[in-house]
């Protein structure tokens, strides 16, 4: 691991203060940390943020603001998100293990980086890791990465649980840094590659996310669900956070549906849901919500497994989710 | 950098390098070698520790980030002469093979007794589920074991949840 300086932030204004060219933010470290021994994160200077008093939970409006220090432990064993965001507990809980839970922060798990193989392996070339060096994944091992808004530069997924429920609750990232505060709706935090794969999200350097603002949760029943290789403790295949009202009449009357481990950023599936708003709640309209956004999948030669994956996964979850 | 953490109850104050982790600093400057360095990637838990009372992987812990911090390590469990009830349950019901995971297991489980709330098997997300063996294999599943001792470290952990 190459040398770097460290130090611990008093508050966000002082964090960004730190900030210079080189320098990282350090959450729980779970991520970095490991990239760092990685070879794959080279930073001068780690400004710790995970002491930060950004660490509660609070009502907020009808919803509710959660500290971007909060460890994913605390969130997913939170009396109100149990209870209002179901949802997004149950998402938290899918991820990691007991121990890195402890340890991760909210921030951190937004800003956690891609699983792809190349891009932990600095023997390889990798256009994330290292921009024009080329991508080894398109022609290699990209079974488990992207099958939508992937480019011919990149086709990496984002591995985050928590970040596809944040995008299903139309969460609110806000974000504050050199140029001062903004806030950014979900799932716009992370972009899709273009032929710029080497930035994940829109933040610019320097920008620190200092909570997760949680609106009122969406009527109806909601659900996560996460397929995976093995039980427990393994990144997802594929991934759904759902939401689904249906009226006194049978129709549906909102819905919500993003898809985790599918894409560069969490994937919010805007055609199916288009599709479902008015139509009977029944199998007939999942599966043609499910074929309305898989129109759009463009699998490559070795993942094409996750579009039946991704079919039966919408059907299934709606089907448990329909009175 | 100079950093201070109580240690199994005691002060230690260390000058370490930002590049140490948690899980070096105690095997190879404080001698507690109890703590296992299995994969150093957070894949393996055997070196589990809590740290302020919370279970943590010690390798990707920076020791620097910790100053301040209470730690304890499988060496700290016991009681004086008196093991930690764990520890009791995992002889008693023979819940190791080679024992490299052992350390690990046993700080995990003590820091998921402690944790309460719903796991991702929890069927009602709004409900604090008893401690089923499903329960607890779920809880524990950020330490593997390579001999496979699972069905016994189980039946221990239960044990000592009643
Ligand atoms: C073995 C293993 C299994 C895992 N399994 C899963 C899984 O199944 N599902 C899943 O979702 N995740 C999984 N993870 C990933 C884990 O969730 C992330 O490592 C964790 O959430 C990152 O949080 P952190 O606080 O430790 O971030 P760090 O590692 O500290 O930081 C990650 C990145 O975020 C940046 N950052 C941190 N805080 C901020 C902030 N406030 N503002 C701006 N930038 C910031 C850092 O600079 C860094 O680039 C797994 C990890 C491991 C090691
Ligand atoms: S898919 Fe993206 S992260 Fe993976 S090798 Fe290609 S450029 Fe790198
Ligand atoms: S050595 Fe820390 S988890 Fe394997
Ligand atoms: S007892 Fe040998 S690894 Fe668990």
């Amino acid at each position: 691991m190459r040398s770097f300086e460290y130090a611990r932030a008093g508050d966000p204004a002082d964090a960004v203060a730190r900030f210079r060219p080189g320098a990282m933010y350090l959450g729980g470290g779970t991520n970095l940390v490991d990239l760092m021994r990685l070879g794959v994160a080279e930073p001068e200077f780690l400004v710790d943020v995970s002491r930060l008093p950004l660490d509660r939970i609070e009502p907020d409006g009808d919803g509710l603001r959660v500290g971007a220090a909060v460890r994913n432990s605390d969130l997913g064993a939170h009396p109100l998100v149990r209870e209002r965001y179901p949802m997004l507990a149950r998402a938290v809980l899918a991820g990691a293990s007991g121990q890195i839970r402890n340890m991760a922060t909210v921030g951190g798990n937004l800003l956690q980086r891609t699983r792809c193989p190349y891009f932990q392996d600095v023997s390889k070339p990798c256009n994330k890791r290292q921009p024009g060096s080329g991508c080894p994944a398109i022609a290699g091992d990209h079974s488990n990465l992207a099958i939508f808004g992937h480019s011919s530069a990149c086709v990496a997924t984002h591995p985050s649980d928590m970040a596809v429920a944040l995008a299903a609750l139309d969460a609110r990232v806000h974000v504050t840094g050199p140029g001062g505060d903004r806030v950014i709706p979900m799932p716009g935090l992370h972009r899709l590659p273009g032929d710029e794969p080497e930035r994940d999200t829109v933040l610019a350097p320097g920008e620190l996310v200092t909570a997760v603002h949680l609106p009122a949760p969406p009527p109806g029943a909601s659900r996560y669900r996460k397929v995976r290789e093995r039980a427990s403790f393994a990144f997802a295949l594929v991934s759904i956070a759902a939401a689904l009202d249906v009226a006194e009449d049978g129709t549906v009357r909102d819905c919500r549906i993003a898809l985790g481990a599918v894409a560069h950023a969490p994937w919010r599936c805007e055609r199916a849901e288009r599709a479902l708003r008015g139509a009977p709640a029944g199998e007939e309209s999942f599966t043609r919500a499910a074929g309305a956004e898989l129109e759009q999948a463009r699998p490559l030669p070795r993942n094409a497994h996750k579009v039946p994956l991704v079919r039966n996964l919408i059907v299934l979850t709606l089907l448990e989710l329909a009175p | 950098m100079e950093i201070t953490l109580r240690v199994n109850g005691s002060r230690r104050t260390v000058e370490v390098d930002p590049r140490v982790s948690l899980l070096d600093l105690l095997r190879e400057r404080l001698g507690l070698t109890g703590s296992k360095k299995g994969c150093d990637h957070g894949q393996c838990g055997a070196c589990t520790v809590l740290i302020d009372g919370r279970r943590a992987n010690a390798c990707l812990a920076l020791a620097v980030a910790q100053d301040g911090s209470d730690i304890t390590t499988v060496e700290g469990l016991a009681d004086g002469d008196r093991p930690h009830p764990l520890q009791a349950a995992f002889i008693e019901h023979d819940a190791f093979q080679c024992g490299y995971c052992t350390p690990g297991q046993l700080c995990s489980a003590a820091g998921m007794l402690a944790e309460g709330g719903p796991s991702a098997v929890t069927e009602d997300m709004a409900a604090d589920p008893a401690l089923t063996a499903e329960e607890i294999r779920e809880r524990m599943s950020g330490n593997l074991c390579r001999c496979g001792a699972y069905p016994n470290i189980v039946t221990a952990i239960a044990e000592v949840a009643r």
